[in-house]
């Protein structure tokens, strides 16, 4: 097609321009206030322009509202998950596409089963089993009137085992890794069987470097994810050193009765969100492919 | 173990790759031996031991935290059960009943009904008009995508948290602009208000999602069909209006239900950083009623109702993603 439309054009440029004009803005703003002191936030109205204090702000950020430990929190709550998350589902997905076995799709079902109930929709007692994984254990106890498994605790708030590991199973990743095997020819594990390769070296040495490019790509989409988890920690945490990053923003929002630290809160939100987009932006080409997929 | 391998005569076809997921009950029946399994390798593996502890991991995760935490919530919405947990008995239905005459949770509802709608209408139509654009435009597509897509990485709550700065009454840009236009701004005290700002903080998240959906699909449409409606003279939009889009509802019918599963689910760290369900149960949305009344207010026996009332929703709404994405396929091909 060789067509000259020079209006539309304009007008599909001014349109992504203003679009990318509303995404900009807010970050924008994130690095000016985060820049400015005390007093410049006080004054009304408050500048457009950055000032001078962006690093004696992240100085203060990072010691006294302890931003250091929260996002090294949040580090290690995103890599957990990431990595949890992977592991668990490619290997599930190996013993469902690769294996015949009795209750095969029994344990198919039972694994997109959870795809339907998002943890939004039962925080009470998935709270209460994060609180004392022996729950069904004490359970079984009090059933059996054995006295020793109705006192078992095991409580799991405040921990990183309990922010991560509710969190790794996960039905769109073991889909996603089970379509994917699906396309892998057969004669693969045919040669591979025929050169005596047992099911777990198959796996090791030819399906998983199969996989490579939709690890990568999905551990981009879990990683952000992970990072930004929200509710999970915001239960799971009432010690403020366990918190991660975004929960501890929610803290430094400035109250009705005190002096408002917009600066703080501004500068430790860019600090949070910086390791996310970075990963974004380095890894678009990636990231998309991981979206797509995944949403599939 | 010695692995055999299985009869090659077995119809994989029917199984490879798509999910029939229309009527999923129907492959738990098709079980033997002679018949296709779906999702099965022909090559494959004969062997339980190894599987199960592949599988163990993932189930023994979901036991734990899902599937029991999930009968639980079921088993609790028909209990009653006092704040300290020191008795619990069994009342039926009645936590139904107190609720859905409950005037507070109706409002709830209300609440969150206009503000999935509000919020689902304005994020695909702005990632709609935003693909059409850049599907229209030759340069500079990828600079205009690097800097749409930066809000996926950004959390819902610091989304939130940005947007309610800059609606701030007190120190907000923007809200001094609308001030200053004479527009009594105020999310603090206004309802109306704070439901705005917390549906343009989801928006302002969502759209890229929708958006790179949109331009995937739109890539998608044959360019053979494109090109004899422009031999027959149709502009640009014409043919965006007249084929493009009737050729990509599918994808828009799954954005619609992905855009209600977000509102419905995912807006929970927009509320509680923004506005806390206020002014006056203003901005209380479903799920940040059932955590308040969980947590905050300890009225368990309703908050575990709410959780099924819920689980129903999410049901459905699984289900009808489900269905789209299957006719998404057939008809992208």
């Amino acid at each position: 097609m060789n067509e000259r439309t020079p209006i539309i054009d304009a007008a599909c440029h001014l349109i992504l321009l203003v679009g990318a004009a509303l995404v900009c803005l807010p970050i924008y703003f994130v690095l000016v206030t985060g820049s400015l002191s005390q007093q410049e936030i006080m004054r009304v109205p408050m500048s457009w322009l950055p000032g001078s204090e962006f690093f004696a702000n992240m100085q203060t950020v990072l010691s006294n509202a302890n931003f250091g430990r929260l996002l090294l929190n949040s580090f290690i709550i995103a890599a957990g998950i990431t990595i949890g998350k992977l592991s668990v589902s490619v290997i599930a997905a190996f013993a469902v596409t690769y294996f015949r076995f009795p209750f095969r799709m029994t344990a198919f079902w039972l694994i997109f089963m959870s795809l339907m109930l998002p943890i939004e929709v039962r925080i009470v007692p998935t709270y209460e089993s994060a609180a004392n994984v022996a729950l069904p254990l004490n359970i079984l106890g009090s059933w059996l009137g054995v006295q020793a498994l109705v006192d078992l605790d095991w409580n799991l708030v405040n921990t990183y085992s309990g922010l991560i590991l509710p969190l790794i199973a996960s039905a769109t990743a073991t889909f996603l890794f089970r379509q994917f095997f699906l396309t892998v020819p057969d004669e693969l594990c045919e040669a591979a069987r025929i050169d005596g390769a047992s099911p777990w070296q198959f796996f090791r040495l030819i399906l998983l470097p199969l996989s490579r490019s939709n690890i990568v790509a999905l551990a981009i989409i879990l990683f952000l994810m992970g990072w930004n988890q929200y509710l999970w920690p915001l239960l799971l945490t009432t010690d403020p050193a366990m918190a991660n990053a975004v929960i501890g923003l929610k803290k430094l929002m400035p109250q009705s009765d005190s002096l408002p630290t917009w600066h703080l809160l501004m500068n430790a939100a860019f600090l949070t969100m910086l390791p996310p987009t970075l990963v974004i932006l380095i890894l678009q080409r990636w990231f998309v492919k991981g979206l797509v997929d995944s949403g599939k | 173990m010695p692995a055999r391998n299985s009869t090659a005569a077995l119809p994989v076809a029917a199984g490879g790759g798509a999910l029939r997921l229309r009527w999923p009950f129907r492959r738990l029946l098709l079980k033997g031996d002679g018949q296709a399994e779906s999702g099965l390798k022909r090559a494959h593996f004969r062997d339980w031991r190894l599987p199960f502890w592949l599988l163990a991991p993932q189930l023994f995760i979901l036991l734990l935290f899902f599937f029991i935490p999930s009968i639980r919530a079921l088993i609790q919405a028909f209990q009653l059960t006092d704040p300290f947990g020191a008795t619990t008995q069994w009342v039926g239905f009645q936590n139904f009943e107190r609720l859905f005459r409950s005037g507070v949770y109706w409002s709830s509802a209300q609440v969150t009904l206009i503000f999935t709608i509000a919020q689902n209408v304005l994020t695909l139509s702005l990632a709609l008009l935003l693909a059409f654009a850049s599907n229209h435009i030759l340069r500079g597509r990828g600079v205009y995508r690097t800097v749409l897509l930066l809000p996926y990485a950004i959390a819902p709550a610091i989304a939130g948290i940005m947007l309610a700065f800059l609606f701030n009454p007190r120190v907000g840009p923007v809200a001094h602009m609308l001030q200053g236009i004479g527009f009594d701004w105020d999310p603090n005290r206004n309802s109306w208000h704070a439901l705005s700002l917390i549906v343009m903080a989801s928006s302002w998240k969502h759209i890229c999602y929708n958006y790179i959906f949109l331009v995937a699909a739109l890539l998608s449409v044959p360019q053979s069909i494109l090109e004899s409606a422009y031999l027959d003279g149709a502009g640009p939009i014409q043919r965006f209006l007249r084929i493009s889009l009737p050729m990509i509802t599918p994808t828009l019918f799954f954005l619609i239900v992905i855009n209600f599963v977000y509102g419905l689910f995912e807006t929970f760290a927009i509320v509680d950083a923004t506005t806390r369900g206020g002014p006056a149960g203003a901005t209380s949305i479903l799920v940040y009623k059932v955590y308040q009344d969980g947590f905050v207010t300890l009225d368990l026996g309703s908050s575990a109702a709410q959780s099924v009332v819920l689980m129903a929703l999410a049901l459905f709404l699984t289900f009808a993603q489900f269905r789209f994405v299957e006719r998404r396929v057939n008809y992208s091909v």
